[in-house]
C-alpha cells in the first residue's frame, strides 16, 4: 500500500511528461501542416492544435487525480495508525539497494506517526495547490511539463518522509532539490529564473555535502544508516564518543541549513521566488523547506545526545528568524516579503527543536504549511489578477476588486502574525514558551523570538495594507484587477479555514479541551529524545511552564501581536510613505535591511567572485603556463619527431601498417637481444 | 568465446580492408554489424558469468612464442580470461562500440573506411587490455589500443589536431616505455609472463625491486588515467578528437589506466600499494578539486567535459586506494558510470556541434526552447554526472567517499567538496547553453534530435537509471573478485606487521 502511495505521483508525473512530449509533437506536426497543406482550409488545420491543448489540459487533470489518490491513501495510512496501538508503524517490503561489503543499504517504506502527519500535509496541501495550479497555469504553454515536475516533486517528498534509511531519505532530499531546481527555472527563457535555480541547487549542494559527511560519520559510529536503529541506539553507553556524535549531528544540521534555508545558507530561498507562485507555495513554503525540521525530528535522540549542537541550532534558528523578519520589513515585492517571512518562520521551527519542543516544531510546521501556503497562493491570485505585477508599491486598494482573495489573505496574515486563537498564535507561543521554560541561555533566544514575533506582525499587516488598502497606485487605464476563478479561490477558502482553526491540533496544555493533541500523538517518536534530555537534566525536567506563567505568556503574545499588527496596518494603509521616510532618514540602515543584512552580496563578492577568478588563474597560469609549459618544453625537444609524424599521418593505410609492423619487429628484436 | 570476442573486431577490420571504399553505407553497415555481434557476445558473457566465483573465468590459453630467460625459456601465451572487474569493463566496451559507430554517421564523411577500420582495431586493443592474462600480451594490446587513437585524432580531429596528437603521442610513449621496462624486468626476475603466476610470486621479490617496478607501472597508468600532474594531454586530445574518439577516450581508454592500477598496481604489488596509498589518495582528492576548478574556467564545452573527467577519475583513484570494500566497489562502479555519463555528454556535444559548428558556450544560449528533446537528454546526463541519487553516479561516488572516509576523513572531505564544485561547473554550462533567451539568430532554426540520435543514447540512459536503482546488478558481479584483491592486501598488511612488530606496538598505543 505504501509503495502504491509512493508511486502514484511518480506515475502521474510520467504520464504528464508523456503528454507534454505528445503535445510537442502534435505542435510541430501542426507547424508542418501550416506550411505543407494550406489548401485544407482552416478547419482541418485547427484540429491538431486543439488536440495539443487538450493533451495539456488532460495533464493537469491526471496530476490532480494522482494527488487525490495519494491524499486518500495518506488519510487511510493515518486512520490505520490512529486505530492502532501507540508504537505501530506501517512497513513495506524491503528493497535491497547497495551492498558495500562493510555496510549495506536496505530501503523500506515506513509510515509511523511522524510520517503520517507529514504525509497528510504533503498530499493535502499539495492537492489543493495542484487544483489551484489548474487555474494559475491555465494559459502557460508548458503546463503539462509543469504538472509533471510538480508530481515528481511530491514523489520525491514522499520518498523523503517514508524512507527507513538515511540514504533513502537523502534520495528524496536531493530529489526535491532537483524538482525545486527545475521549477524555479521553469520560465528559463527569461534568464534570471535559470540563475536562481542554479543558485538554489548549488547552495543546497553545500548543505548536502555536510549531510554526506554526517552520514559517513554515522556509519562509523553505528555501522548502519537505518533511521530507527540510529534513533534507538543507546546513547547513554556511547558517552565516550560524544564528540563524534556531536560532529555528526552538526553536519546533518548543516544539511538541514541548506534545505531549510537557515543562516548561513538561506540566500537561495528569496531568489527561488523566480518560479511560478504555486511552486513557491508548495515547495518553498509548505513542504520541501521543512525537510530539515523533519530530519532533526526524525533523529531527535541523536540531537538530544548533543546538547551543544542543540543549542547551536537554537542560535542559528533565532538569528535566521531575526534576519528574515527584519528583511521582510522593507521589501517591495510581495513574494519577497513572503519568502523572507518563510526563512524567518523556519527559524522558529529550529528554535523549537533547540528547546526539545519536538512536537511544537512539528505543530508550527503544519500550521505554517496552512497559512504560508495560503498567503503564497493568495499573492499568486493577486499577481494573476494584476497581470504579473509583484511590486506592492504599484498595488493598493485591491480589496474591492478581489474580495475573496482579500478575505482569505487576511485570514492567512492573521495566523502568521499570531493574532489570538488562530493557528500561528498557538504554534508560535508553544515554541516561545518552551524556550522560556528551558531557562538559561534559552531565555535569550526567547527574547529574540519575541522581538521577531513583533516584527512579524508588523511586516505582515504592512503587506496587507500596501496590497489591499488605500488608493490604487497602478495605472487603472492599463491594469484591470480581477478576482481569480473558482478553481483558484476554493483552495484559498479551504486553506483559510485550516489557518484559522489549525490551532485545535495542539492547544496549549492549560486548555480545558483537547489539550496537547499533537504532542500526545507524537509521543512514541519523541520519547527517546525526551528521555535523553531528561537524564541530562537540560530541559526535560520541566517541559511545561506552570499554568499561571503559561497564561501570562499567552496573554503577552496576544497583546504584542495585536499591537504590532495594528501599527503595521496603520502605518501603510495610505501607501508607502513611511518606507520613503526611512530611506531618506537612514539610507544605510534601509539598504542593510532591504538586502538581508548584505549577506548575499558578501557571498558574491567574497566567495563566488574569488572562486571564479581563482579558477581562471589556475587554468591559465598554473595549468597552461606551469604544468603544460613544462610539458611543451619537453615537447619542443621532440619537435623534429613531431614533424616526422606529420609526414606519416597521410591517411595511407599501407604506411601505418608498415610502421606497426616495424614496431612489432623492433619489439621482438628487443626480446631476442634480452 | 573470449578469443572470438576479442579478435572479431580485428577480423572485421581486415574485412573492411578488402571492401571497396565506394559505398560508405556498406562499410558502415559492416562495422555496425561487427560491433553489434561483439556487443551480443559481451552481453552473453555478462549473463553467463558466475558472480559467485572470485577467480578468472572462461579462460582461453594458446602457446604463442617463447622468450629466453635466466633459467631457460619463458613461454608467452595467448592467455585471455576475465574476473568480475574485467567483465564489467569488457561489457562497457562492447556496449559503447556500436553506439560510437552509429554516432560517426553524423560527423565522419571523409575517409570513412579508414575511420571504421581504426575503430575496429581499437576495439580489439581495448578488449584485449581487459582480457589479457599474459603480461606480454597485455603490453601488446595496450599499444594496439593507442595507435588507432593517434590517427583518429590526427586525421579526423579539430583545428589543433596535430598539436594534440603529438602531445598525446609523447605522453603515452613516455608511459609505455617506462611500463615496457617494468614488464621486462618483472618477467626476467620471476621467469614467467603469466599474470596468475605473477600474483603468486611478486611477494617474494626484494622490496626495492618491487617498489621500482610498481612505480614504473603506476607512472604509466597514472598518465593514462590521467592523474594530477600528468593530465594536460587529456584536455587537448579530447577537444580535438572527433566525437567517436572522445567517447571512446573517456568511456574506455581512461579506464585502462584505472584498471591497470587495480590489476597491476594493487593486485600485483599489494604491499607497495599500501605504502603508496597516501600519495594516491592525495593526488586523487586534489585531482577532484583541481579538475573541477579547471572545468569552471572553461568556455569550450568539450574542454569543460574533458576537465570534468580529471575530476571524476580522481574519485576513482580515491576509491581504489582507500583499499577497502566500499572504496573498491565504488571505484569499479564509477569507472562504468563515468563511461556512461561522460560518453553521453560527448555524444551530446557532438550532436550540437554538428548543428552549430561551435563548442563555445557563448555561441549557444536558450537552446532548450529550440531543441527540447536535446535539452531533456542533456539535463538528464548532467544530473547523472553530478551524482543525483537515483541515477548511477551517486552510488559510485557515495561508496568511494564512504570508503575513503573509513581510512582518511580529511581526503574524503576534500573529495566531498568536489560534489559541490561538480554541480557548479556542470549547471553553469547547462544554463549558459540551454537556458535564457535565444541570443543568436542562427540558433533559432536548429533541428531537434532525430530518431537515430535518440535511439543511440537510450541504452545508456536506461543503464544509468538501472544502475542507480539497482546497482547490485553490477556490484554482485565484481564483489567476489574485489574481495580476493582485498585478501591480498590484508595478507600484505599482516606480513608487514610480522616484519615490523614495533610499528604494531605504536599503532596499538
Amino acid at each position: 500500500m505504501l509503495w502504491l502511495l509512493l508511486f502514484t505521483p511518480l506515475l502521474g508525473s510520467a504520464l504528464c511528461g508523456a503528454l507534454h512530449f505528445a503535445a510537442l509533437r502534435a505542435g510541430s506536426a501542426h507547424g508542418d501542416d501550416d506550411q505543407g497543406h494550406d489548401s485544407h482550409g482552416p478547419d482541418s488545420r485547427g484540429e491538431p492544435g486543439h488536440r495539443n491543448g487538450d493533451w495539456k489540459n488532460l495533464a493537469g487533470l491526471v496530476a490532480c487525480a494522482a494527488m487525490a489518490l495519494a491524499l486518500g491513501l495518506s488519510a487511510w495510512t493515518w486512520l490505520t495508525l490512529f486505530r492502532a496501538p501507540l508504537t505501530l508503524a506501517l512497513e513495506s517490503s524491503a528493497w535491497h539497494w547497495i551492498d558495500a561489503g562493510s555496510f549495506s543499504i536496505e530501503l523500506t517504506l515506513v509510515a509511523d506517526r511522524l510520517s503520517s502527519v507529514m504525509l497528510l500535509v504533503i498530499t493535502g496541501v499539495g492537492f489543493l495547490i495542484h487544483v489551484y495550479s489548474l487555474g494559475y497555469m491555465e494559459s502557460d504553454p508548458g503546463k503539462a511539463k509543469f504538472f509533471a515536475y510538480l508530481n515528481l516533486f511530491v514523489f520525491a517528498m514522499l520518498v523523503l518522509v517514508l524512507s527507513s534509511n538515511l540514504l533513502g531519505l537523502f534520495v528524496g532530499w536531493e530529489g526535491v532539490g532537483l524538482c525545486s531546481y527545475l521549477l524555479i527555472g521553469f520560465w528559463y527563457q527569461k534568464g534570471w529564473p535559470a540563475e536562481a535555480a542554479q543558485k538554489a541547487f548549488v547552495v543546497n549542494r553545500i548543505g548536502d555535502a555536510c549531510f554526506l559527511l554526517g552520514s559517513f560519520l554515522l556509519l562509523r559510529l553505528f555501522g548502519t544508516l537505518d533511521l530507527s536503529a540510529i534513533a534507538g541506539a543507546n546513547f547513554h553507553q556511547l558517552g565516550a564518543k560524544s564528540g563524534e556524535i556531536a560532529l555528526a549531528a552538526l553536519l546533518l544540521f548543516g544539511g538541514a541549513c541548506g534545505k531549510s534555508a537557515q543562516f548561513p545558507l538561506f540566500t537561495w530561498l528569496p531568489d527561488a521566488m523566480a518560479g511560478p507562485t504555486p511552486v513557491s507555495a508548495l515547495i518553498h513554503a509548505a513542504t520541501m523547506v521543512t525537510a530539515g525540521v523533519y530530519l532533526v525530528l526524525r533523529l531527535n535522540p541523536l540531537f538530544a545526545a548533543a546538547p551543544a549542537v542543540l543549542f547551536a541550532i537554537g542560535c542559528v534558528g533565532a538569528l535566521t528568524a531575526l534576519i528574515g523578519a527584519s528583511t521582510a520589513l522593507l521589501q517591495r515585492d510581495i513574494k519577497k516579503v513572503l519568502a523572507y517571512s518563510t526563512v524567518s518562520q523556519l527559524g522558529y521551527m529550529f528554535l523549537g527543536l533547540s528547546a526539545g519542543a519536538w512536537s511544537a516544531a512539528l505543530f508550527h510546521l503544519v500550521t505554517h504549511a496552512f497559512f504560508k501556503g495560503l498567503l503564497f497562493l493568495g499573492s499568486g491570485s493577486v499577481i494573476h489578477g494584476m497581470h504579473d505585477e509583484q511590486d506592492m508599491y504599484k498595488m493598493g486598494g485591491l480589496r474591492r476588486a478581489m474580495p475573496r482573495t482579500y478575505w482569505t489573505f487576511c485570514a492567512g496574515a492573521a495566523a502568521l502574525s499570531g493574532l489570538p486563537l488562530l493557528s500561528g498564535f498557538f504554534s508560535k507561543d508553544e515554541i516561545l514558551a518552551r524556550n522560556f521554560a528551558a531557562g538559561g541561555f534559552h531565555v535569550l533566544l526567547w527574547v529574540v523570538g519575541v522581538f521577531t514575533a513583533a516584527l512579524t506582525a508588523f511586516y505582515t499587516w504592512r503587506m496587507v495594507a500596501l496590497t489591499f488598502h488605500g488608493e490604487p497606485r497602478y495605472d487603472a487605464s492599463h491594469v484591470h484587477p480581477h478576482e481569480s476563478p473558482a478553481v483558484m479561490t476554493v483552495p484559498l477558502v479551504i486553506l483559510a479555514v485550516l489557518s484559522l482553526a489549525g490551532g485545535l491540533l495542539n492547544l496549549p496544555h492549560v486548555s480545558p479541551l483537547w489539550a496537547s493533541g499533537l504532542e500526545h500523538w507524537l509521543e512514541p517518536v519523541t520519547r527517546a529524545g525526551d528521555e535523553i534530555l531528561w537524564r541530562a537534566g537540560e530541559h526535560g525536567a520541566a517541559p511545561h511552564l506552570a499554568d499561571g506563567a503559561e497564561w501570562l505568556l499567552l496573554g503577552f503574545g496576544a497583546c504584542l501581536a495585536a499591537f504590532f499588527a495594528h501599527r503595521g496596518y496603520h502605518g501603510y494603509k495610505h501607501g508607502h510613505a513611511r518606507d520613503q521616510a526611512l530611506e531618506n532618514g537612514q539610507p544605510r540602515l534601509a539598504a542593510f535591511l532591504r538586502e538581508a543584512w548584505k549577506i548575499d552580496r558578501a557571498y558574491t563578492e567574497r566567495v563566488v567572485a574569488p572562486l571564479n577568478e581563482g579558477a581562471r588563474v589556475l587554468a591559465s597560469e598554473v595549468d597552461q603556463r606551469g604544468i603544460d609549459g613544462l610539458v611543451n618544453g619537453a615537447g619542443s625537444l621532440a619537435r623534429a619527431l613531431g614533424m616526422r609524424l606529420r609526414a606519416l599521418s597521410d591517411g595511407q593505410v599501407k604506411g601505418y601498417a608498415i610502421w606497426m609492423g616495424a614496431g612489432a619487429a623492433g619489439l621482438s628484436l628487443l626480446w631476442m637481444v634480452l | 568465446m573470449l578469443a572470438l570476442l576479442c579478435f572479431l573486431p580485428l577480423a572485421g577490420a581486415l574485412l573492411l580492408l578488402c571492401l571497396p571504399r565506394a559505398s560508405d553505407a556498406v562499410l558502415r553497415l559492416v562495422a555496425l554489424g561487427v560491433t553489434l555481434v561483439v556487443a551480443g557476445l559481451g552481453l552473453a558473457l555478462f549473463l553467463g558469468f558466475d558472480g559467485e566465483l572470485p577467480g578468472f573465468q572462461a579462460e582461453f590459453v594458446r602457446e604463442w612464442f617463447a622468450l629466453a630467460g635466466p633459467d631457460g625459456t619463458i613461454p608467452v601465451r595467448l592467455h585471455l580470461g576475465l574476473d568480475g572487474v574485467s567483465l564489467l569493463l569488457v561489457a562497457l566496451t562492447a556496449l559503447l562500440m556500436p553506439l560510437v559507430v552509429l554516432s560517426s554517421y553524423g560527423h565522419v564523411h571523409t575517409r570513412v573506411k579508414e575511420f571504421l577500420l581504426w575503430l575496429l582495431v581499437m576495439e580489439t586493443g581495448m578488449l584485449g587490455v581487459f582480457l589479457a592474462l599474459d603480461l606480454v600480451l597485455f603490453y601488446f594490446f595496450w599499444e594496439l589500443s593507442l595507435v588507432p587513437l593517434y590517427f583518429l585524432v590526427g586525421i579526423w580531429g579539430g583545428e589543433r589536431r596535430l598539436y594534440a596528437t603529438i602531445k598525446f603521442f609523447l605522453y603515452t610513449v613516455a608511459g609505455s616505455l617506462v611500463m615496457l621496462v617494468a614488464v621486462i624486468a618483472l618477467i626476467w626476475k620471476l621467469g614467467s609472463a603469466s599474470v596468475p603466476d605473477l600474483f603468486l610470486h611478486t611477494a617474494a621479490l626484494e622490496p626495492t625491486t618491487q617498489a621500482w617496478i610498481f612505480a614504473a607501472f603506476a607512472l604509466a597508468f597514472a598518465i593514462k588515467v590521467p592523474l594530477l600532474p600528468f593530465h594536460t594531454w587529456l584536455a587537448d586530445a579530447h577537444t580535438e578528437a572527433p566525437t567517436s574518439g572522445s567517447v571512446l577516450l573517456a568511456g574506455v581508454l581512461l579506464k585502462m589506466g584505472t584498471y591497470g592500477l587495480l590489476r597491476f598496481g594493487i593486485q600485483l604489488f599489494p604491499a607497495m600499494a599500501i605504502d603508496a596509498a597516501p600519495v594516491f589518495l592525495a593526488l586523487g582528492a586534489f585531482g577532484i578539486v583541481y579538475g573541477a576548478l579547471l572545468a569552471m574556467a572553461q568556455d569550450d564545452l568539450k574542454r569543460l567535459i574533458a576537465c570534468s573527467s580529471v575530476s571524476h577519475l580522481g574519485f576513482v583513484v580515491l576509491g581504489l586506494f582507500a583499499l577497502n570494500s566500499a572504496g573498491l566497489r565504488g571505484a569499479v562502479l564509477q569507472m562504468i558510470n563515468h563511461g556512461l555519463s561522460t560518453g553521453l555528454l560527448f555524444l551530446l556535444v557532438g550532436m550540437v556541434y554538428e548543428r552549430t559548428h561551435t563548442r563555445q558556450l557563448e555561441r549557444y544560449g536558450g537552446l532548450a526552447a529550440v531543441m527540447p528533446v536535446f535539452a531533456l537528454f542533456f539535463v538528464f546526463t548532467v544530473l547523472s554526472s553530478v551524482g543525483l541519487p537515483g541515477l548511477n553516479g551517486f552510488v559510485g561516488e557515495y561508496l568511494i567517499l564512504a570508503g575513503t572516509f573509513e581510512v582518511s576523513p580529511a581526503w574524503a572531505t576534500l573529495g566531498v567538496s568536489g560534489v559541490v564544485l561538480g554541480a557548479v561547473y556542470l549547471l553553469t554550462a547547462t544554463r549558459r547553453m540551454l537556458f535564457g533567451p535565444v541570443v543568436h539568430a542562427e540558433n533559432r532554426k536548429l533541428a531537434d534530435l532525430g530518431a537515430r540520435e535518440v535511439g543511440l543514447m537510450l541504452p545508456l540512459v536506461a543503464l544509468s537509471v538501472w544502475i542507480g536503482v539497482q546497482p547490485s546488478v553490477l556490484l554482485d558481479k565484481c564483489a567476489p573478485a574485489l574481495e580476493r584483491i582485498l585478501e591480498r592486501v590484508e595478507d600484505a598488511r599482516f606480513d608487514a606487521r610480522l616484519a615490523n612488530p614495533a610499528a604494531e606496538d605504536v599503532q596499538l598505543r
